[in-house]
């Protein structure tokens, strides 16, 4: 096991801010369009974190256009230029998966503190 | 096809210079010491036999703890040949470590016993599609069907596929990239998944082709 750690430590964020499923996190996106590098933000709710490691991996779901859009992000990926937690939650579950099948109303009341 | 031993550390993921995630397999590759070398004089054909991890002295036949004794090394686990080595480079007890072998880019194929998955029916075994779910049958879901003809010839073919044991047998995976090497703790990275439970022993050989 520390073998598979020393591996993963090379690529390992140290700072990455705390957040839990049910908080409204914005996740600062590097696109790469061409030669050129540009930002792009996705900001909505955590409603899943799994895994360990390397391989951590994230879900945030948003409302776009009134369509429902679920993003999954490897946690440690350099892709990922920054996280900003904008409302912190107050949730009852690890996996709120129940929430792709609520109005946003519901969501707001779900996941308010 | 120079080659090194090695065992399996568990499966991970790394992120490419482009920032996607690559499924990846860490193997604590070598160091492995050379124990005999094959010759064409000798013995007909070229190779490197060549010992990995350490055994207890006392758990080592007399015939093999004279042999590694002749090589001047320690009693070793795992014993294989290696083709394609220049053997005129290496003399016996000499150490081969993994950054002597490997790059990052190269193509390697492993070979390995696969994980045992005892008495299992056709559908995991030989992939076949069972029977129908519905349409009122009873017990077919996941039977192999007819396995020949009747009167002629009034037996089973040989090879048959049938329910068995299944894994536990050599397996060969061709086509892995080299991805990383650390050489100070003898790691290396393969992209993709290699046969075998974790610590499991694995044989490591060099392809000759480049991926593109």
């Amino acid at each position: 096991m520390e073998k598979l750690k020393l591996v993963e430590a090379t690529q390992m964020k140290s700072h990455i801010p705390q957040f839990h499923p049910g908080d409204t996190i914005n996740v600062h996106v590097r696109v790469i369009e061409g030669d050129k590098e540009r930002i792009q933000q996705f900001q909505g709710v955590v409603i899943a974190k799994r895994g360990g490691g390397l391989s951590a991996t994230f879900t945030v779901r948003k409302i776009s256009n009134g369509v429902g859009v679920e993003r999954i992000f490897p946690l440690h990926s350099p892709r990922i230029a920054k996280i900003e937690v904008v409302k912190e939650g107050n949730v009852r579950r690890a996996k709120l998966y129940y929430l792709r099948e609520l109005a946003s109303k519901q969501i707001r009341q779900k996941t308010a503190v | 096809m120079a080659g090194i031993l090695g065992k399996k550390v568990g499966m991970t993921n790394i992120f490419d210079e482009k920032g996607e995630a690559i499924p990846c397999t860490v193997i604590e590759a070598g160091p492995c010491f050379v124990a005999q070398i094959k010759t064409r004089d000798k013995d007909g054909y070229e190779a490197l036999q060549l010992g990995f991890e350490d055994k207890k002295g006392r758990l080592v036949s007399k015939p093999m703890h004279g042999h590694f004794k002749r090589a001047g090394i320690t009693s070793k686990r795992i014993i294989r040949e290696f083709r394609d080595f220049d053997v005129a480079k290496f003399h016996v007890g000499a150490e081969v470590r993994v950054d002597a072998i490997f790059s990052e880019g190269d193509v390697v194929s492993v070979a390995g016993t696969s994980k045992g998955r005892g008495f299992q029916g056709v559908v995991k075994r030989h992939h076949f599609g069972g029977g129908f779910r519905t349409h009122g049958q009873s017990d077919r879901e996941r039977a192999p069907g007819s396995i020949g003809s009747s009167s002629f010839p009034s037996r089973v073919f040989k090879g048959m596929r049938m329910a068995g044991r299944m894994g536990g047998e050599r397996v060969t995976v061709k086509n892995l990239r080299v991805l990383q090497i650390i050489p100070e703790s003898n790691l290396l990275l393969v992209s993709g998944s290699i046969p075998g439970h974790n610590n499991s022993y694995v044989e490591i050989r060099k392809e000759e082709k480049k991926l593109s």
